[in-house]
């Protein structure tokens, strides 16, 4: 790759005393399918919540295509082209399906409008498996179905890169096939994904490379193969007697 | 673009409705016509109200500091200024308590935002005492005009047309979506792309300026103009609890609240002028217990109700996931 998608530079986040992400710096590049992994409380989340704005990095910076979008607000680095699911499933209560996908085509980078913000929301619910169920009430549908819209919706915004939050956390053995299989889709229409996500089967079918953070530090990056074996990785998932 | 049949209709018998009620002052005079004017004020300032405290969920109780700026931007100047002017600095006047509440108030939700804006009312309401007491020499300040009730009953339609067809074109823009995503998630409204800031104040500013211009409309009437009666908190809360009466969610629904709350008050302050603060606390409990989303939000439910259990085994299943 030339120029990095994404390029992450010493990104720094402190709450008080605690140093949630410490001096973090890793590159994407366009087209990659990124795993950011670690044990609970390494500072994936907050890794995330730095590239979408939903917070400010203490210090380091943050480059989309080479634009700072470190520390901007998060409608405009939405804008920008950043789009995200969240760790606990987020939909629109009040809206239906095709009306919680179309918020995500008015407003992200598309910026469409009525019957085009439309036509593609139909088109983005028939791809995530959702074809026939638009103009149900979002409340009304299953968990999994839930998760199919929070991803439409992302997907609506045409962002350059994709955030997915533990996306397949909380999926049953067979649904996790169809997030699986849906992920690597998205992905080799060219979509630049990131994904946090503690199911290890997903992580080693789905990315190329993968980015290991513990206690708020990277402490690996590389194919995922070579990283899920290297001992400091184990180690931090598995404490020092099982390494 | 292209408008829904429906809409059409509605906009149309909306309009002719209209008209028929502009020729209610030709018909009668004295009680039915003052009576007409309190419904337009109402009708005006509810819609106005649920506009903005509607779909983003935040109750505003500053509709009281609204038209009490409006109100006073006619006492100041109704002597040196011409009646349109009045109204355009009203407008202006509201528009900018609504950016400086708008600003201060961002990050407040919830209970906070509500006690700030009641605590905005006030605060004003006592800075003009205090400014007229000490500078001004009396309390309060005299409007006379040759405004008769029709007139003021004319405006007040005229101003109810125009908020119906403001909010109808807010519903149809981005910034009525933006604000239903608010209402429903602000993160998930962010993380969109939406401005949320800028949604949130553009609109109260829309809604401010109209229960401004209302207010100024209205000082004619009173003739003497002092803080206590143009800062009245009670008009904050008529204006929050005919819109809850009547239903949000939908841009008629506070009218369905305003017109029997108001004939209802009319009889109750004229009947049991010592207990009316007494009622309307009851009648506040009773909506919010009996009638949590207004009268049109139970006929909404009570009709996706009926067709659920016509549509058969498929609906259901649907309620029961609920």
């Amino acid at each position: 790759m030339s120029v990095p998608l994404l390029s992450i530079e010493r990104a720094r986040k402190t709450f008080g005393g605690l140093v949630a992400v410490n001096d973090v710096s890793f590159e994407v590049g366009q087209g990659e399918l990124l795993g950011l992994i670690g044990p609970n409380g390494s500072g994936k989340t907050t890794m995330l919540n730095l590239i979408s704005g939903a917070l400010s990095p203490t210090s380091g910076s943050i480059r989309l295509s080479g634009q700072p979008i470190g520390g901007l607000p998060v409608h405009k680095i939405a804008r920008i082209g950043v789009a995200r699911t969240f760790q606990l499933v987020r939909v629109l209560p009040s809206m239906s399906a095709v009306e919680n996908v179309v918020a995500g085509a008015v407003f992200g980078r598309n910026r469409l409008w009525g019957s085009e913000a439309r036509s593609l929301a139909y088109e983005l619910l028939e791809r995530v498996g959702l074809k026939g169920r638009e103009e149900q009430p979002v409340t009304a549908m299953t968990y999994i179905d839930q998760k199919r819209i929070e991803l439409a919706r992302a997907l609506a915004g045409n962002p350059h890169v994709l955030l997915l939050d533990e996306w397949l956390a909380g999926l049953n053995p067979s649904e996790l096939r169809i997030g699986i299989d849906l992920i690597r889709e998205i992905s080799t229409q060219g979509r630049t994904i990131i994904m946090v996500e503690h199911v290890m089967d997903a992580i080693r079918s789905l990315c190329g490379r993968c980015v290991v953070m513990s206690s708020g530090v990277k402490i690996a990056d590389g194919p995922s193969a070579d990283v899920l074996a290297d001992p400091e990785v184990v180690r931090a998932y598995l404490g020092d007697d099982d390494a | 673009m292209n408008i829904p049949r429906n809409e059409i209709l509605a906009l149309g018998a909306g309009l002719a409705g209209a008209a028929v009620l502009a020729l209610l002052p030709l018909v009668t005079e004295g009680f039915w016509l003052s009576i007409g004017v309190n419904i337009m004020l109402y009708a005006v300032m509810c819609t106005a109200w649920a506009l903005f405290s509607g779909p983003t969920h935040l109750v505003s109780l500053a509709s009281a500091a609204f038209f009490g700026v409006g109100t006073y931007a006619v006492a100041i100047f109704i002597d040196v200024l011409p009646f349109p002017v009045l109204i355009l600095i009203a407008i202006a006047a509201g528009t900018v308590l609504a950016l400086l509440v708008g600003l201060a108030t961002l990050r407040l939700s919830g209970v906070y935002f509500v006690i700030f804006t009641l605590g905005l009312a006030e605060l004003i309401g006592q800075i003009v005492t205090w400014v007229q007491t000490n500078f001004g020499g009396a309390i309060g300040l005299y409007v006379f005009t040759d405004f008769t009730e029709t007139h003021l009953y004319w405006m007040l339609l005229a101003l109810t047309v125009v908020v119906f067809i403001t909010g109808w074109l807010v519903n149809r823009s981005r910034l009525g979506l933006a604000l239903r995503i608010i209402g429903n998630d602000e993160a998930v409204a962010r993380h969109v792309g939406v401005n949320t800031a800028r949604a949130r104040i553009i609109l109260f500013a829309i809604s401010g300026s109209f229960i401004a211009v209302a207010g100024a409309i209205m000082a004619p009437r009173y003739s003497y103009i002092t803080p206590d009666a143009a800062f009245n908190p009670m008009t904050s809360f008529m204006v929050v609890i005919m819109p809850m009466l009547g239903g949000t969610r939908r841009l008629w629904g506070p009218l369905v609240g305003v017109v029997p709350f108001t004939l209802i008050m009319d009889f109750i302050s004229s009947n049991f002028p010592n207990q009316t603060a007494v009622i309307v606390g009851i009648a506040f409990l009773a909506i919010v217990y009996v009638l949590p989303d207004g009268v049109t939000g139970w006929l909404e439910t009570m009709f996706h109700r009926r067709r659920s259990t016509e549509n058969g085994p498929l609906a259901k299943t649907a309620e029961e996931v609920k």
